[in-house]
């Protein structure tokens, strides 16, 4: 009996067993199935968010380095002191090869298009923002490396030992720039036309992105011919100038389809001029100026929290134990106009020679653009309600500086008998990191809400891609190249009135310099300096790797900005009655840690395509001017 | 513990001996060097300016080895026999290649087996000659010739001419404590071109500098310099 149960047993088992063919069809519990991922929008916006959050950047808020590679900036910290120490751009800097990426996107577009529209209602709009997406990838590739293959669809290899029809040469460098053109304005349509949408691609990216890429061609094309040795003979490198004004006509177009539709306007929330322009930044709530953001979440989770405010925080209000990295060069703060539209340097001493005295550390810059103090913590100002403490020491009337070593350093001035604090709790002291080292820090991105200073929180803040401030200026600055003076300075005249001023510029004041000068400003720290100069050809003018002063003449598109300068505050000491005793005197300063000047070579105007490339793609041509 | 310290030790080392054989490659033996010349004069340049390439061929990757130049106009190598083609870049310098005659182009083909002295000859487009330093004082004066090379269709003219001044060898825009600048338009003799500056305070203090003048071609990028002199203070 019991043999008969176990043997029935057995087969039961064996008969489960070999039962069904769908056991070893089963479906995977781990991954999802291409058919499952499209035909749920839930599923396909996490693919397109990944394609976002790819978005490739050069300078941004993740980065604050990167922002101290040429003269708006000193990086206050041991490890990046070097980038002010060495005097090239290597070759192969802020260079992109990325057809991984390109690969991906071309993937979602083909699989996008298959997908049942009735499933996958936001089809069209999916499609769009992929297509946007490839056309930024390819602007970010053109702007960095020249024309570069156009990819299309994605590639599969055969397996059959030859390579060869794969390889395709580099696109001219203008037809780049018009594909890039020709997708935006055939998307246009498909995509949402709503000022709340921030993270995602909206008709107002779409304009603001054909402004900003028909801008960067049309200035290829025309100051191009001022480095004729950056060209290429096959046109992978290079625009020809005859082609400037249509795309200067395409920037303009673009740029006023935006700015006369009237859905988004320059962000005056707040009275205080500068505190507004400082806000633009943090402000998500209904910000009408923002158009295309990097968004960040406070958290503990360190990859959705922006670093920002905890890296360039001050030090002497510091939440956690760093901050004062980034430090706004005086280079940059003496390019910001007084009221009066007029450039000035600081008047540190008088005609003779002798100090000026300043009863509080900020009445030197008062009665300028609102924006600096928007841009930077000027000493005497304050973050998170606190006051600054910059101050690099004492000075006697015979000219000796008392100043100590480390934060709020204590010593004893002569004629005392007790210590006390002889330099700011923020520096400036050279080489101290986190110090203010060139007198100031950072305020622009900066974050005010407790906690954003932290390790273990962050910020929220987001990293604004585009904004409606710079879709005036590339308004402004492509109707002063197509001849219309009378426009640029009505187009700039309305992000100035932001600024504070009040004089509105006429025609005969727009000239190059104004057009470089504001963007200068305006779009400090907005990752934008680099491409500005490469495109209008000046980089190798600027950063032309001579050591020389820091230039009188603010405001100068051409001026010399190879290193990066500073503008310390000192205390007056004089008790024997003088009525100077304690008033704040100013020394221009070059950082010690600054030694080297910049170098831009005609062959940083395109990044180097390295051997790598070129071995598995022989229609590769290499970009002028390197080794 | 001691009688398992030793055979512990003893089996590290064993395995020590044992790995040498395979971690240790053949060192590079063959040595590639000389100068950059204009018939057989070196041509000076800034210090980490000017590269050379030499390309071995035969592989299935192609990467370069680049060669610096030094401020002397000298080059080096150290890489293995074999095969290689030379390649000054053409924008490299302010010279331009000679082409070869073996190649009917600028490459040159080097064999290499053990060492190699091999001076390469360019044209450059301008020859700094006759350069002469002087001191008075702390002014530092010099005086010299511009001889022009290059005549034919490539000729470029003089945008800048620099006087530099250092504490060290390293002679250049880079590298130096004091300069002094002369543009084309005040130029008025070729051959007999002027320029002094002051030498500030040295700290810490030495009896001697090093000066050399510079070049700068209009639509060069590269500077040609004079030889570097030692001028006692």
């Amino acid at each position: 009996m019991k043999k008969i149960f176990y043997i029935a047993i057995i087969f039961t088992a064996l008969g489960w067993g070999c039962d069904d063919e769908s056991f070893l069809n089963k479906e995977p519990k781990n991954i999802l199935l291409e058919s499952q991922i499209w035909e749920d929008e839930s599923t396909v916006l996490s693919i397109i968010a990944d394609l976002y959050v790819r978005f490739p950047e050069y300078q941004t808020v993740t980065g604050w380095q990167e922002f101290t590679n040429f003269d708006e900036a000193f990086a206050s910290s041991n490890g990046d002191y070097w980038r002010h120490k060495s005097s090239e751009y290597g070759y192969d800097w802020w260079g992109m090869w990325d057809y991984g990426l390109i690969r991906h996107v071309n993937l979602f577009i083909e699989k996008c298009e298959l997908a049942d529209e009735v499933l996958l209602p936001s089809k069209p709009r999916f499609l769009a923002e992929a297509r946007l997406l490839r056309a930024a990838y390819y602007f970010e590739m053109v702007k960095r490396m020249g024309g570069v293959p156009l990819i299309l669809e994605s590639m599969q290899y055969d397996f059959s030992g030859d390579p060869t029809y794969l390889q395709f040469p580099r696109a001219k460098e203008y037809e780049v720039y018009d594909f890039i053109l020709s997708e935006l304005v055939d998307i246009k349509g498909d995509l949402p036309d709503d000022v709340n949408i921030k993270s995602r691609a909206t008709m107002a990216l779409d304009l603001a992105m054909q402004s900003r890429v028909a801008l960067y061609a049309g200035s290829i094309a025309k100051y191009g011919q001022n480095t004729p040795t950056v060209t290429l003979p096959g046109g992978e490198v290079g625009i020809p100038a005859q082609m400037a004004d249509a795309y200067y006509q395409k920037a303009l177009n673009a740029a006023e389809e935006l700015l006369l539709d009237g859905t988004y306007s320059l962000y005056e929330k707040k009275e205080d001029l500068s505190d507004n322009f400082a806000k633009l930044f943090q402000d998500k709530a209904n910000n009408p100026e923002v158009i295309f953001v990097k968004d960040y979440l406070q958290s503990e989770d360190g990859a959705i929290s922006n670093p920002w405010t905890l890296v360039n925080q001050p030090w002497s209000g510091a939440e956690d134990l760093e901050g004062g990295r980034l430090n706004p060069s005086l280079n940059l703060v003496q390019s910001f106009e007084k009221l009066d539209n007029t450039y000035e340097t600081f008047q540190t001493v008088d005609d003779a020679g002798n100090f000026i005295f300043y009863d509080n550390p900020s009445d030197i810059f008062a009665g300028r653009d609102a924006r600096l103090e928007g841009t930077v913590m000027i000493p005497g100002s304050k973050f998170k309600g606190k006051d600054l403490d910059i101050w690099a020491g004492f000075i006697l009337p015979d000219g000796t500086k008392v100043s100590g070593t480390y934060f709020g350093d204590k010593k004893t001035l002569p004629g005392k008998d007790v210590e006390e604090q002889v330099v700011g709790y923020d520096g400036p002291i050279d080489s101290r990191e986190y110090s203010a080292q060139s007198g100031f820090y950072v305020r622009k991105h900066m974050d005010e809400a407790t906690g954003s200073g932290q390790r273990g929180l962050k910020s929220s803040t987001w990293w604004v891609r585009y904004r409606l401030a710079e879709v005036y200026l590339n308004a402004a600055e492509a109707a002063f190249e197509l001849g219309n003076s009378a426009k640029a300075a009505t187009h700039m005249n309305v992000v100035r009135h932001r600024a504070g001023f009040t004089i509105p510029l006429v025609a005969s004041d727009i000239n190059f310099d104004r057009i470089f000068n504001e963007r200068r400003v305006e779009l400090a720290f907005e990752g934008h300096q680099l491409w500005d100069m490469k495109r209008w050809r000046i980089a190798h003018e600027i950063w032309n790797g001579i050591t020389q002063e820091l230039t009188n003449d603010p405001g100068k598109a051409d001026a010399v900005q190879t290193r990066v300068f500073g503008l310390w505050p000192y205390k007056y000491y004089d008790p024997a009655g003088s009525v100077n005793n304690g008033k704040y005197v100013f020394v221009e300063k070059l950082p010690a840690e600054v030694t080297t000047a910049h170098r831009f070579r005609l062959g940083n105007y395109y990044s180097e395509i390295n051997d790598g490339i070129i071995n598995s793609n022989p229609l590769i041509v290499k970009n002028p001017n390197q080794n | 513990m001691k009688k398992i310290i030793l055979p512990f030790l003893i089996g590290i080392f064993s395995m020590a001996m044992v790995s040498c054989e395979y971690d240790n490659y053949e060192k590079p033996n063959a040595r590639l060097y000389g100068n950059i010349v204009y018939q057989g004069e070196p041509i000076n340049v800034k210090y980490n300016d000017v590269t050379l390439q030499l390309w071995e061929s035969g592989w299935d990757l192609n990467y370069r080895i680049d060669v610096t130049v030094s401020p002397e106009g000298a080059y080096s190598a150290l890489v293995f026999d074999g095969d290689y083609k030379l390649i000054i870049p053409s924008h490299q310098g302010p010279f331009r290649s000679i082409e070869n005659t073996e190649t009917q182009s600028d490459t040159i083909l080097v064999s290499l087996n053990g060492d190699y002295h091999m001076d390469i000859e360019v044209e450059p487009y301008y020859m700094v000659r006759n350069t002469q330093f002087s001191v008075s004082g702390n002014i530092l004066s010099t005086n010299f010739g511009l001889e022009k090379i290059i005549k034919d269709i490539d000729a470029k003219d003089i945008e800048t001419v620099y006087l530099y001044v250092n504490k060290t060898k390293f002679v250049d825009f880079d590298a130096r404590v004091a300069d002094a600048a002369l543009a084309v338009g005040d130029i008025v003799d070729m051959n007999s071109i002027s320029l002094s500056l002051t030498i500030p305070e040295l700290v810490p203090a030495q009896n001697y500098v090093f000066a050399r003048v510079g070049v700068k071609i209009a639509g060069v990028e590269d500077l040609l310099f004079s030889a570097v002199e030692k001028v006692n203070l």
